[in-house]
Formats: C-alpha cells, sequence, structure tokens
C-alpha cells in the first residue's frame, strides 16, 4: 500500500486541473440549489410534517445520475486510451493499488461536494433565526447516507470506466447501472408480479434493497447496519471487480 | 537493491500466443549487463509483444524470462524494480509538467525523496530538458517529448532499460540526440531498443537480434550478422588490362576470388570489375601487389558491405522461406533452418 498515497495525490491533482470537476461541481450545485429552493418555498406556502432536510436528502438520486459519472468516467478510461495505463502497470505498483487510490479521489470529491451543500442549511438557519431549520437529526443521517451509498456509486462509476477506452460509453454505463440500481428495484417492488406465490422469497430481498427506503431511514436517524452492510460490501465487490476488469483487459490487450 | 548480476536479461523459449495467432515463437536470448540490444524486424514480428512481456506488463504463454535473476511470471514486483520501460508510442499525460510527471513516477519507482530531487536534475541535464523542466507536456515538441520517456525511463537507475521505438516519429536532429543519449548509457545499464530503421540500430548496439513472425532469424553484432548472412565479400575494382585473363589471376591469389561483373572500358581503358570472395580476412593487400605483376594496372580498389539493410531484407525473407514447408526448428535452436544457397 505504499503507493496509495502516491497515486492518491495524483488523482486529486489531476481532478483538480480538470474542466470537467468544476462543470461537475457548478451544475451539481446549482441543481441542489434549486432544489433547495423548491423545497423552502413549499414550506413558505404550507406546513409539512418533516424537516426540510429530510425532502432534500431524498432528491439525492438527481445529482447522482450525472456527477458520479462525469466524476468517474475519466478514471482508467482515459488513461487507457492514452496509453498510459502501460507505464503506470509496469512501475511497481499493483492493480488493487491503483483501482483504490483511482477510487479515493473521486469518492473524496464526491463527499467534498455535498459537504459544500451544508452551507444551505447554515444560510438558512442564519436567515431564518430559526433552530427548527437546523435539525440535527435528519441533517446527519442525511449525510451518512450520502457517505456511505456514495461508497456503492463511485465504485460504480470506477467499474464502468475500467471496462472501456472511451468515457462516453463509461458514462453511459454507470448513469444505466445506477439508474437500475436506483429506480429499478423500486419499480420491481411495485409491480404485481412480486405479489404472487412463487416470487415470495425474493418479495424481501427487492424490499431491503429500496434505495429510496434507505434514505428516508437514514433521514428520519434510523441508522440500519444491513443497509450500511449492504453499501460497504457491495462498493468492495465493485472494486474487485474493477481490479479483475482492469488485469483482464491488459492480458488481452 | 540485490547486487546486479552479470546476466540481467534471460529470455528461454518464450512463446506468446493470442488465440490461434502466435506473436511470439520460442525465443530464447541473454543480455548481459551494460550492453545495448537492437530489436529489429518488420511491423508484427513480435518485438512489442516481446517487450511488454519483459516488463510483466503480458503473461507469456510459455517459456521464462528472469530479470536480474528473478521470473518475472512469479515475482512481477521485484523485476518491475529493475526495468525502466518506455513503451511505443510513449505514452505521456499531455496535463502534466516535466518535472511534477519525474517526480510522480519517481515516487511511484520508490525513490526518496530526497534522492528524488537531485536525480529528476541530473536526468533533465542528462537530456537536455533543463529548459523545458516547467513546461506542459502536452506543448512540448515531439523530440522532447521522447526525451521526457527516455528521461523517465532511466530515472531510476534501472538495470534494464527497455524502449519500444525510441527514435519513431523524429527528424534526423532529434534522433542523433536521442541516439546519443542511448549510446551514453552503455556499460552501465543494460538497454534494449526495438525498431525498424536500420541505420538506428547499426548506430548505437552492439548486438542486434533480427525477429521475424515470431522468431529470431539472426543474432550478432552487425559484422558478424553481415558475414552470417551473406557469407562471402564484395570489393569493387578499378583496372586496366586483359579482362578475359582475369578470372585465372585472380584464382591464383585466393582460390574462391572471381569476377561477378566486368563492366565497358571508360576512354582511359579503366574497367570496373566486381569481385566476390568467400574468404573473410581482406584480401585487398594481395590484389593491390598481385594484379600489377601481372601487367594490370589498378586504379581504385575498395571493399563494398552490405549495409544492414540488406542483412535484414535477406534474413527476413530468408525466415519467410524458410517458413514455407513450416519445418519446426531443431531442439534448442531458436533460428529458422537455413536454406542452402
Amino acid at each position: 500500500m505504499r503507493h496509495y498515497f502516491t497515486i492518491l495525490s495524483q488523482e486529486i491533482r489531476a481532478l483538480l486541473f480538470s474542466p470537467i470537476t468544476y462543470v461537475t461541481a457548478v451544475l451539481f450545485l446549482l441543481v441542489m440549489g434549486g432544489i433547495f429552493t423548491v423545497i423552502l418555498d413549499d414550506y413558505s406556502k404550507q406546513a409539512q410534517e418533516v424537516s426540510p432536510a429530510v425532502n432534500f436528502f431524498a432528491s439525492f438520486w438527481i445529482p447522482v445520475f450525472f456527477m458520479v459519472p462525469l466524476l468517474t468516467m475519466k478514471t482508467f478510461a482515459e488513461e487507457r486510451r492514452m496509453g498510459t495505463l502501460e507505464t503506470l502497470l509496469t512501475s511497481p505498483v499493483s492493480t488493487g493499488e491503483v483501482v483504490l487510490g483511482k477510487f479515493s479521489a473521486a469518492y473524496l470529491f464526491y463527499l467534498l461536494l455535498w459537504g459544500a451543500t451544508a452551507s444551505f442549511h447554515y444560510i438558512l438557519h442564519v436567515y431564518a433565526k430559526d433552530i427548527r431549520f437546523l435539525d440535527s437529526g435528519p441533517l446527519l443521517g442525511g449525510y451518512l447516507f450520502v457517505a456511505v451509498s456514495g461508497l456503492l456509486f463511485v465504485s460504480i462509476g470506477v467499474l464502468a470506466s475500467a471496462l472501456t477506452r472511451s468515457y462516453e460509453v463509461a458514462a453511459i454505463l454507470t448513469f444505466t447501472i445506477l439508474f437500475t440500481l436506483i429506480f429499478g428495484f423500486r419499480f420491481l417492488g411495485q409491480t404485481n408480479a412480486m405479489n404472487t406465490e412463487f416470487l415470495h422469497p425474493f418479495k424481501s430481498t427487492v424490499e431491503a434493497l429500496q434505495i429510496f427506503n434507505h434514505v428516508e431511514d437514514f433521514a428520519h436517524g434510523v441508522v440500519d447496519t444491513r443497509q450500511m452492510f449492504f453499501y460497504v460490501t457491495g462498493s468492495v465487490l465493485t472494486l474487485i471487480f474493477s481490479v479483475l476488469a482492469v488485469e483482464y483487459k491488459t492480458l488481452n490487450s | 537493491m540485490a547486487e546486479i548480476p552479470d546476466i540481467t536479461i534471460e529470455v528461454t523459449n518464450l512463446r506468446k500466443s493470442y488465440g490461434p495467432l502466435s506473436a511470439v515463437n520460442d525465443i530464447s536470448f541473454k543480455v548481459r549487463r551494460g550492453e545495448i540490444i537492437g530489436l529489429l524486424g518488420p511491423n508484427g514480428a513480435g518485438k512489442s509483444t516481446t517487450m511488454r512481456i519483459l516488463t510483466g506488463y503480458l503473461p507469456a504463454t510459455s517459456g521464462s524470462v528472469r530479470i536480474c535473476g528473478l521470473p518475472v511470471a512469479s515475482q512481477p514486483e521485484e523485476t518491475k524494480r529493475f526495468v525502466g520501460y518506455m513503451p511505443e508510442n510513449n505514452p505521456l499525460p499531455e496535463d502534466m509538467r516535466v518535472s511534477e510527471y519525474l517526480w510522480f513516477r519517481g515516487r511511484l519507482k520508490e525513490m526518496p525523496r530526497a534522492k528524488l530531487r537531485s536525480r529528476i536534475d541530473e536526468v533533465l541535464e542528462l537530456c537536455d530538458l533543463k529548459r523545458n523542466r516547467h513546461r506542459i507536456i502536452g506543448r512540448l515538441s515531439k523530440g522532447n517529448k521522447q526525451r521526457v520517456g527516455i528521461a523517465e525511463a532511466i530515472l531510476s537507475e534501472p538495470a534494464v532499460i527497455i524502449m519500444d521505438e525510441p527514435t519513431i516519429g523524429l527528424d534526423p536532429h532529434q534522433i542523433i540526440i536521442v541516439r546519443d543519449l542511448i549510446a551514453s548509457l552503455r556499460g552501465r545499464m543494460s538497454v534494449i531498443i526495438s525498431s525498424h530503421i536500420l541505420p538506428e540500430i547499426e548506430a548505437t548496439c552492439d548486438r542486434v537480434l533480427i525477429i521475424n513472425s515470431g522468431r529470431i532469424v539472426a543474432e550478432g553484432s552487425p559484422t558478424e550478422l553481415r558475414h552470417e548472412i551473406f557469407g562471402h565479400t564484395s570489393y569493387r575494382m578499378e583496372f586496366a588490362g586483359d579482362a578475359t585473363a582475369l578470372a585465372g589471376h585472380l584464382a591464383a591469389i585466393e582460390a574462391t576470388l572471381k569476377p561477378v561483373s566486368i563492366g565497358e572500358p571508360d576512354p582511359d581503358g579503366f574497367q570496373v570489375a566486381t569481385l566476390m570472395t568467400n574468404s573473410a580476412p581482406d584480401l585487398g593487400e594481395a590484389l593491390l601487389t598481385g594484379l600489377p605483376t601481372n601487367g594490370y594496372r589498378i586504379r581504385s580498389l575498395g571493399r563494398t558491405q552490405p549495409s544492414l539493410e540488406d542483412v535484414f531484407l535477406a534474413a527476413t525473407r530468408r525466415s519467410w522461406d524458410a517458413r514455407l514447408p513450416d519445418k519446426k526448428p531443431l531442439q534448442g535452436d531458436n533460428r529458422a533452418p537455413l536454406p542452402k544457397a
């Protein structure tokens, strides 16, 4: 693991120097700011049951769909296209270190951008001068959800990038997998077919994989270790697949 | 780092196949410390594949590669420490500065920070990149990029340097600079370079391996190769005298010496003759003293050297001919069998 920090700092540098990062950041803060304004607008019209933070985190999927592909699409696809993957892998580093370094850099940026949205809540608190708006429970739970689910989302992006040399393909692949993961299971859970006797054993599995239920639990302050376990093991598995993908692709290059 | 042994690269019976296509077919060779080896071959001969296997980037189908005594297949992390590699087309990150890139690569190659700083200065000096150290790699000229690639390869002072076509796409002036740079490594590091540009290899390499269709078809120093492939030496002579009796007089000097062609006499009565012999020693003096005693006048005499280009063409054609009946090479013989001339 001695090269991990070398690769991590190199990747962070690459992200900082890439215009895509700034486009992503601006787009993300714009969209999140817009969502937050709309939520506040609703609250100003009539009383709501939950704190604004709960509604805010329920729309986590909107930024995830464009932000994760934009942050991760270049990780391996770019190196493979440029040929620098060959120089990287012929230096005494293991593929695992490379994958982990690239993943960590993208994940750090993911956290950083989400972290910037904390200012929304702070600004609201300062201007509204009402302690109820800065409800610490949903905020902590919500950001915990973002941090934990981000592990899986970003690792999916890294895997998609490791599978191809074109980053357009990587971005679309990431979007597709994320869409299936977030909306596919929701759709599956709502179909009538799931209520049949035959598929009954799967019903609870599909129920447990409802990411929208997870975010609601987290935002209400319910931290379920089963959900944490799902995201952490999911991301570890995805990263292992990324290592295999990188090695498999070089074997056949 | 362990003591560097005398044999830095040892390749035995290396094979690599991509499905039914075999890219490298039973190659064996050894490289001694400080030697510069040229891999020569037409496109698709297996040069790049061989080099990639040496660096541990690609696994071999069978056979073994040892770098500084360690097997690449089972200890890739250790052997990669001994190797500086510049891949084909010299891929570099476009958006980094030269010194940043070298720093990053040096850290990856496990060089301590204090040593790395002075080593980068040294390498930049060596590759004449001092003025460009703060420039962005993507904006450098092709020659400068190539030198950045070479600087990166020699950065950690590895025992083995592998460069895949280091001079491709450079102008003649830049080629000379790169060639001198490679020659300056002689004696300290083992260098393998590949090329299909022949004067390149001839100027820099101690030993040449000619590869065709995944096999070594000829091996040796440029001079040895000339003799091995052609097996004869030819002379060009301008003489005046009796052309018909020339063959007899020549045979008296050396048994296999015979005129191949004799041109028309020019106004001064001199004719150009091409002579050929199987003997390796130089017959120049014997000709210059022997022929005038027989009444010939000689205006000029020269030994014509087949260029490495001829050697290369002959060797690759030979291997092509040899492959047609698909003869298997004999045990322990990695060359295609020689057709008898």
